[in-house]
């Protein structure tokens, strides 16, 4: 009693109450969770594990707000995946930033019980007070299954509240159910093993009481798993000493001289009870009908509709992410641009204005114009979930997936990466098993996406030679190469850093029903708040260092002034005359490209050219691939300033022939040109396999919950780009 | 006529007796409800022959042929 945080009702209440929610995977859960707190959600990590945390807020009638905390779904407590250890450790009061729930509301589906009361059970056993909200009651009729729910809380002894949360029937009685701060704790467990597995289960118990460190209502509970568990002597050590170590040893071996397995005793005894349990409260109404969700299924998981349709899908998806999408981000793009001219306009030169145009407005855009790609990519993925249409995909998928070690459901991460990694890395949520999201986090970013486009068009329009075709050709080879890339990652990491059996497949195929558009709603909008506020923070501070990097130190007055002189004799012309205008853009220009290369990008550049000329890149290519960290894209636009042409734009001819015409400027090679065939492929190749993205970075770092995988990731990328550019370029040389 | 499970073709029925697996998983496989004396059918398989789609109890889950090798099954004529 002593871990509950509550103090007396007389006193000013210090914290709001904890109610969480807890349920199988495809119980409605979420759409429960969605019901009691409208959009006052917010979603982050639990603390050093990637599991989600679901927080919100649930006003009562009377003005009281309730946190509700949704547990990750799971089907049971036995804590062998991530999830199910969080879901235990919160109930238990063993979570750092969580304290242990006042309520556990408990949400079960109605139209199959029998599996679902397995965890509903389990939580029972642990001790709080509960509350059943018995879900889907529409679909359990529509299926020929009549439950009593007045019988249910006979057999479990705590309330039960029929619902069918997605038509919001029953949310009034579930709150005010919630709302009573006194809700009694549930009976002792009520399912009993065979009397020498009770009496080892007792003994156990007895020792881990004397531990003190399990709510006394919950050490049966707690007994019964650690029997279960294999070799986890360390656990017990830190938990209870060499006693508790002794104790579960002893009533593992008296369970397997009764011919009992440790392993599954819980089961076995709890689902007989569960079964004796239903029997009661189930009834069924004839035979079982063939549901609408049966007919859509036999069409859409078909041996020959069923690809068809997921691909005709998957063409939509991608159509959508990679040209619809473009549309609004072009317009986004050209907001910016027209704030910083207006910027540009209003304030005077100096540093305050390029660091407010180009470095925030810049930087801001550069990461903004990602937003409808992501708003796009997660109407649909949230859509396949809601609906049921996910689990097959992993279903039809997962033979392919499974030959890389990955799971049927990476697939739809991974073609998303085609438009951008950005959302493709944020999709892997709805992986459920950690090691395989981590490997398809780090596989995405290889995929070519849509940022690499104009430097792929640029560079082949310039040095390709030979007609469309080639041309054509030579771009597919690329998103080829990247395709390879990332299968080899996600191959190796798998046989390497990642490694481990490739978990079996034991996936629910949950009946097909209409998505709820509030779900998809809150999901788009969740993922772009998210996404947002680190544009806001980590991404514009990355903009404003690159910003800072490639503007200082300035150039000294003796080069400038020049440039000065001759812009001074030019405003005394007629500025309306083109030409002189021109030359004046032209001088601008020139101005902008002594910047770059006095800045410390400049002096980087430089420094790193021995390095970059094994590929045939000079130091301002260097620069280029610097100041391209920000976005690839941007490599296309420094390209331009540096070797200072007229307006800038990936088809506009001036900076092809700019290129075409650039010669090295020291070394061996002083006077020919840089960009030769090789160099060029050489470029190419290096862009297909280089991080150079911020926002993927720090994306990755979100949703692996730490900067040592962005770090590693960006390492090997680089270690594949180097080598990559370096082979490619003498593969041409030899050829040649 | 005891069989594997991963050897049943879609529409027929078997009933679990015995799963041959590790710990973990039988014990997963379990409280998805395969337990003995489960009536299992085999609704399909995945257009590319695996994994299988079965019907246990009220709901349908999938396994992959290899997990459905290690569950017997007494095959209802």
């Amino acid at each position: 009693m002593n871990q509950r945080r509550r103090g007396a009702p007389t006193t000013k209440q210090v914290s709001k109450r904890l109610v969480a929610l807890a349920g199988n995977p495809n119980s409605g859960k979420t759409t429960v969770f969605n019901a009691l707190t409208g959009l006052r959600q917010k979603v982050g990590n639990y603390a050093g594990v990637t599991v989600e945390k679901k927080l919100g807020l649930l006003t009562l009638p009377d003005g009281t707000t309730i946190e509700i905390l949704d547990l990750p779904g799971a089907y049971s407590l036995t804590a062998r995946s991530p999830e199910e250890q969080i879901a235990r450790n919160v109930l238990l009061g063993e979570v750092p930033d969580t304290p242990r729930p006042d309520l556990v509301v408990l949400v079960v589906d109605g139209s199959n019980l029998e599996r679902n009361l397995y965890l509903a059970t389990q939580v029972l056993d642990m001790g709080l007070p509960a509350i059943i909200a018995l879900n889907m009651m529409d679909v359990a009729q529509g299926r020929g299954l009549q439950v009593d729910a007045a019988q249910l809380e006979r057999w479990l002894g705590v309330p039960v509240v029929p619902l069918i949360a997605s038509k919001g029937v029953g949310i009034d009685r579930l709150k005010e159910l919630i709302a009573r701060s006194e809700l009694p704790r549930p009976p002792a467990r009520r399912w009993k093993a065979a009397p020498e597995v009770e009496e080892a289960i007792q003994t156990v118990a007895q020792a881990l009481r004397r531990t003190g460190t399990v709510p006394e209502e919950a050490v049966e509970a707690e007994a019964i798993r650690l029997i279960g568990l294999e070799g986890t002597p360390s656990l017990l050590q830190e938990r209870g000493g060499p006693e508790l170590v002794q104790a579960v040893r002893q009533a593992r071996e008296r369970l397997q001289a009764a011919g009992h397995s440790p392993a599954t005793f819980e089961a076995e005894a709890r689902y007989e009870w569960i079964r004796s349990l239903t029997r009661e409260v189930v009834r069924r109404s004839g035979p079982p009908p063939v549901t609408l969700s049966d007919r859509v299924d036999q069409v859409l998981t078909h041996r020959v509709f069923g690809p068809i349709a997921f691909i005709a899908l998957m063409a939509l998806v991608f159509q959508t992410v990679f040209t619809w999408a473009t549309i609004p981000a072009d317009w986004i793009d050209a907001a910016m641009v027209a704030l910083g001219d207006w910027i540009r306009n209003l304030m005077p030169p100096g540093a305050f204005r390029s660091l407010l145009a180009d470095g925030v407005i810049g930087g801001v855009g550069s990461v903004l114009v990602f937003l409808p790609q992501i708003l796009a990519l997660f109407f649909f993925i949230s859509l396949m979930e809601d609906t049921g249409y996910m689990a097959r995909v992993a279903f039809m998928m997962d033979r392919i997936m499974r030959r890389v070690g990955l799971h049927g459901k990476a697939f739809v991460p991974l073609l998303s990466s085609f438009a951008c990694a950005v959302p493709g890395i944020m999709a892997t949520r709805t992986i459920e098993n950690p090691r395989d999201r981590l490997v398809t986090i780090m596989a995405a970013p290889l995929i070519t996406c849509s940022a690499r486009l104009p430097i792929y068009t640029l560079l082949i329009a310039a040095f390709i030679p030979g007609g469309a075709t080639v041309k054509a050709l030579t771009m597919l080879s690329l998103y080829l190469m990247g395709i390879v890339g990332s299968i080899t990652v996600a191959f190796v990491l798998k046989k390497t850093l990642l490694k481990g059996e490739t978990p079996p497949l034991v996936l629910e195929l949950p009946a097909y029903k209409w998505p709820s558009w509030k779900a998809v709603l809150l999901t788009m909008w969740d993922r772009s708040r998210h996404f947002l506020r680190r544009a806001g923070t980590i991404i514009l501070g990355v903009a404003i260092l690159l910003w800072f990097l490639t503007s200082y130190p300035s150039p000294p007055e003796s080069v400038l002034a020049p440039i000065e002189a001759r812009r001074a004799e030019l405003l005394r012309q007629n500025p309306s005359d083109p030409a002189v205008a021109q030359a004046l853009a032209e001088l601008d220009n020139q101005e902008a490209s002594l910047n770059i290369q006095y800045s410390f990008a400049g002096y980087f550049g430089r420094a790193i050219e021995p390095a970059l000329r094994p590929l045939g890149f000079d130091w301002r290519i260097g620069i280029g691939i610097f100041s391209s960290f920000a976005a690839r894209e941007v490599f296309v636009s420094t390209m331009g300033t540096i070797y200072s042409v007229g307006a800038v734009d990936e088809e506009t001819t001036p900076l092809i022939e700019r290129l075409q015409s650039a010669t090295w400027q020291s070394g061996p090679l002083q006077g020919q040109p840089i960009f030769t065939l090789p160099t060029a492929v050489a470029l190419l190749v290096f862009y297909v396999f280089a991080l150079q993205c911020m926002s993927t970075v720090v994306t990755m770092a979100r949703e692996t919950g730490s900067w040592k995988w962005p770090a590693f990731a960006w390492t090997y990328m680089a270690a594949m780009a180097y080598v990559g550019a370096f082979l490619a370029r003498h593969l041409v040389l030899w050829l040649a | 006529m005891m069989v594997r499970l991963s050897e049943l073709r879609p529409g027929q029925v078997g009933i679990v007796q015995r799963i041959e697996a590790d710990d973990a998983l039988r014990l997963r496989l379990m409280e998805m409800g395969l337990l003995r004396g489960e009536r299992v059918r085999v609704l399909k398989y995945a257009p590319l022959g695996d994994p299988i789609e079965l019907e246990v109890g009220l709901y349908h889950l999938s396994l992959r042929r290899r997990e459905a090798e290690t569950i017997l099954v007494e095959m209802e004529p």
